[in-house]
């Protein structure tokens, strides 16, 4: 059935997101965003909303309520409505918990679930990236090696979200002498893990504030019981799902923000003698932006809801609403920053902070997950 | 919670839909040449829609809701190659299925609805020198005892020639603006109602379109609809309010007519390009595909993002909810997709798609309409700027 009705708890959950988004997230964000650090307190005040316990069944402490890729898209959005930043960082560890429940044995879900259902943030997240250019997921060149009943990794990940204080990393690595998706698989690594060395990485275009962290995966042995999922493995394909979509939905949170601070703007900058929004240059480009906000959402909410009921056609719609975000999130963010003309490119004003955050959040594999 | 997957029995259904609408696919070609010649009630080898109405008897409560699935067949039906029998718009409400039934059901008086609901009405508004603004219309009537008296021309009206009737906007009042305007349901055969020719078209060749031709045409008083002879100084008219609130129901509809065209063109790419051996593979990133899968991706994605805002239009109207500003975004995306997706439809297919040995450049000679019609993608936008700036139709123009 074809619906775009929210339940009860999504549109609870988005009211009180798009709040703190707007009271707490959006103010603070500028000063974030030049510090280049992410204060405590912001990621105590998101974990206090219990969105990432939520989902952890309640054998493990958790609130055992409904693992929702639905849920997490409407969060994401309205965090990302607030700042892309902060609600990257705030839902991080969410990541590494989905995955726990998707894929986990019983006994890596009662090894690392309880963790994450006390009242004190954990950080722990999910290591995708590397260095080379042209990285793709499904080209990973971190190899994982049988070992024994074990693995040994080698390879290296970058711009790790959370990296320089995750407790845990899910690594993606590819079987050795295997190629694609289907041989990529996820690798449960604690910090002190001998082998693994761990730097904090600063300086990024976009998602600046977020903690990160560069893994250097020389050697590391690995028990058979690291492997995500025992025998059975994981669906990589899935998983990536959850992070492109994931990354979409705060894509389009930034683009609603983006546009609804346009708009006044419009209204306010005479030029000529008439406000600039008058002008259907300017008028078209805001209809345009509005528009797309709109369609955007739609394809985030269907890869989100497919993913969930685990639907045959889950991965190409997440492929389809990444290839759409990625193309409408940033023309708008860029769009909105033309608007405000000089102003947009000057660090008083947040355009170019978003525009940065769009291309950023569009060109990475998560750093959250639906 | 929001779910975008069908029931069992609406795919069925839609896959009905499909393959009845392909069962005239060899005729298409001819009516394509022979645009003035209407198809006989059933082509040698037509599947019809009798084969598609049992199964919505076994729709359940808990289907998609029914605006909002008609949008998916509406979308089906359209992407298929076969010979269309006019517009297609409120399938399979029956004969009565007019853009000017549309106006009826919205703006008419209960008395007018029961005398005129079984008619087939078109709906004739634009006029040689005034399109897009329809408040600018010269055709005017003026009350004489109990008839109205209609001058002016009217022309693309759609439907025009097979129509029992037309709504026709006229104004009462010149100096009054858009308040003065009001419908007039004028029957064929009105005395001085002229049905001047019908045109010939770059697509949609199977729906006609007419010019019509008003001289002292008289009409009795009662088909003025919704019957409201006043003209509000405020500036707003009730009865102009009523007649554009038609849009919001049929925007969407026409807006899936452009969905079903980019559907059609991108579903006929990929089967043809699967033939060469050339197939989008989803497991791969951006950054490792080939041109043409990129753009096959992009070209559905785009098609996907137009139909879901026309099933997010028709859903709010399931729903009872608001949805003249969606009908907006919704017919804008389906007028660009239209356009769009049929001409990137031919490069990727190359020199061959130009051929008549082929349906796929129909695809795009049907969708451009899309694009005009019911409003144009500009007008689209005007009426969305002004939503979200917060400006009159005066203030933002």
């Amino acid at each position: 059935m074809i619906t775009f009705e929210l339940n009860e708890e999504q549109s609870m959950i988005r009211e009180a997101l798009q709040g703190f988004a707007a009271e707490v997230l959006a103010p603070g964000a500028r000063a974030i965003d030049e510090a280049g650090e992410m204060p405590a307190d912001i990621l105590q005040k998101g974990w206090d909303f219990g969105l990432i316990a939520a989902a952890i069944p309640e054998a493990y402490g958790g609130g055992g309520g409904d693992r929702s890729c639905m849920t997490n898209a409407v969060a994401l959005e309205a965090l990302g409505g607030g700042c892309a930043s902060q609600a990257a960082a705030i839902m991080a560890p969410g990541q590494f918990v989905s995955a726990l429940i998707d894929f986990g044995t019983e006994e890596q879900k009662a090894g690392h679930l309880p963790r994450f259902t006390g009242a004190t943030p954990v950080a722990a997240s999910l290591a995708v990236q590397e260095s080379q250019f042209g990285f793709a997921a499904e080209a990973q060149r971190t190899i994982a090696t049988r070992k024994g009943n074990g693995f040994v990794l080698n390879g290296e990940k970058r711009l790790v979200p959370l990296g320089d204080r995750a407790d845990t990393f899910l690594v993606l690595a590819r079987d050795e002498g295997s190629e694609g998706l289907a041989a990529v698989q996820a690798y449960i690594v604690p910090r002190d893990t001998v082998g693994l060395s761990v730097e904090t990485e600063n300086g990024t275009q976009g998602l600046k504030p977020l903690p990160k962290g560069k893994l250097t995966l020389a050697n590391v042995e690995l028990p058979g019981s690291a492997r995500l999922g025992g025998d059975a493995g994981i669906d990589a394909a899935r998983l990536i799902s959850h992070a492109r979509v994931g990354a979409a939905a705060v894509a389009v949170g930034l683009s609603r923000q983006a546009t609804d601070f346009a708009i006044p703007y419009a209204r306010e900058r005479v030029a000529f003698g008439e406000p600039i929004g008058k002008k259907q240059s300017i008028a078209f480009m805001l209809a345009e932006m509005h528009i797309e906000c709109e369609t955007m959402r739609w394809m985030v909410w269907k890869a989100a809801s497919l993913l969930e009921h685990n639907d045959p056609g889950a991965v190409k719609a997440s492929v389809l609403a990444q290839d759409y975000v990625r193309r409408k999130a940033v023309k708008i963010a860029d769009d909105a920053l033309q608007i405000f003309g000089g102003h947009g490119f000057i660090r008083d004003l947040p355009l170019e902070m978003w525009l940065r955050n769009a291309r950023t959040l569009t060109v990475l594999d998560g750093p959250v997950s639906v | 919670m929001a779910d975008f997957r069908l029931s069992a029995i609406d795919q069925q259904i839609l896959d009905k839909v499909v393959e009845v609408g392909e069962s005239t696919s060899r005729h298409a070609r001819y009516y394509e040449d022979h645009e003035h010649e209407t198809p006989p009630t059933r082509l040698e080898g037509e599947r019809g829609f009798e084969e598609v109405f049992p199964l919505f008897g076994q729709r359940q409560p808990g289907d998609t809701p029914m605006m909002t699935f008609m949008m998916a067949v509406s979308i089906a039906r359209g992407s298929t190659t076969g010979v269309t029998r006019g517009l297609g718009l409120a399938m399979p409400a029956g004969r009565a299925s007019g853009l000017g039934n549309a106006a009826l059901q919205s703006a008419g008086t209960p008395e007018q609805k029961a005398k005129w609901g079984d008619l087939f009405l078109a709906m004739s508004i634009t006029e040689p020198n005034v399109g897009s603004d329809t408040k600018a219309i010269q055709a005017t009537a003026r009350l004489d005892g109990d008839e109205w008296v209609i001058n002016g021309d009217k022309i693309f009206v759609t439907d025009g020639v097979k129509c029992d009737g037309a709504i026709v906007w006229a104004t009462i009042d010149k100096s009054a603006g858009r308040a003065g305007i009001k419908s007039f349901l004028v029957l064929k055969g009105a005395p001085g109602f002229e049905l001047v020719r019908q045109e010939k078209k770059l697509g949609i060749r199977s729906s006609d379109t007419a010019a019509y031709s008003f001289r002292d045409c008289r009409v009795p008083r009662d088909a003025l609809l919704g019957g409201d002879e006043t003209v509000p100084k405020d500036g707003g008219s009730a009865g102009y309010k009523g007649v554009m609130k038609t849009f919001n129901m049929t925007r969407p509809a026409v807006a899936s007519g452009g969905v079903a065209k980019a559907k059609g063109a991108l579903e006929f790419t990929k089967a043809a390009l699967a033939q060469e051996g050339v197939e989008v593979d989803w497991s791969r990133s951006y950054n490792q595909r080939s041109a043409v899968e990129q753009r096959l991706i992009e070209m559905e994605a785009d098609t996907e993002a137009a139909a879901l805002s026309v099933l997010h239009a028709a859903w709010l109207n399931d729903v009872r909810k608001p949805n003249n500003l969606e009908s907006s975004v919704c017919k804008a995306k389906g007028g660009e997709v239209c356009r769009t997706i049929p001409q990137a439809a031919m490069e990727l297919l190359g020199g061959m798609s130009v051929s008549h040995d082929h349906l796929v450049e129909k695809f795009l000679r049907d969708g451009r309409i899309s694009d005009i019609y019911e409003g144009t993608g500009q007008i689209q936008r005007l009426i969305i700027a002004r939503e979200i700036l917060g400006y009159s139709s005066e203030e933002l123009t």
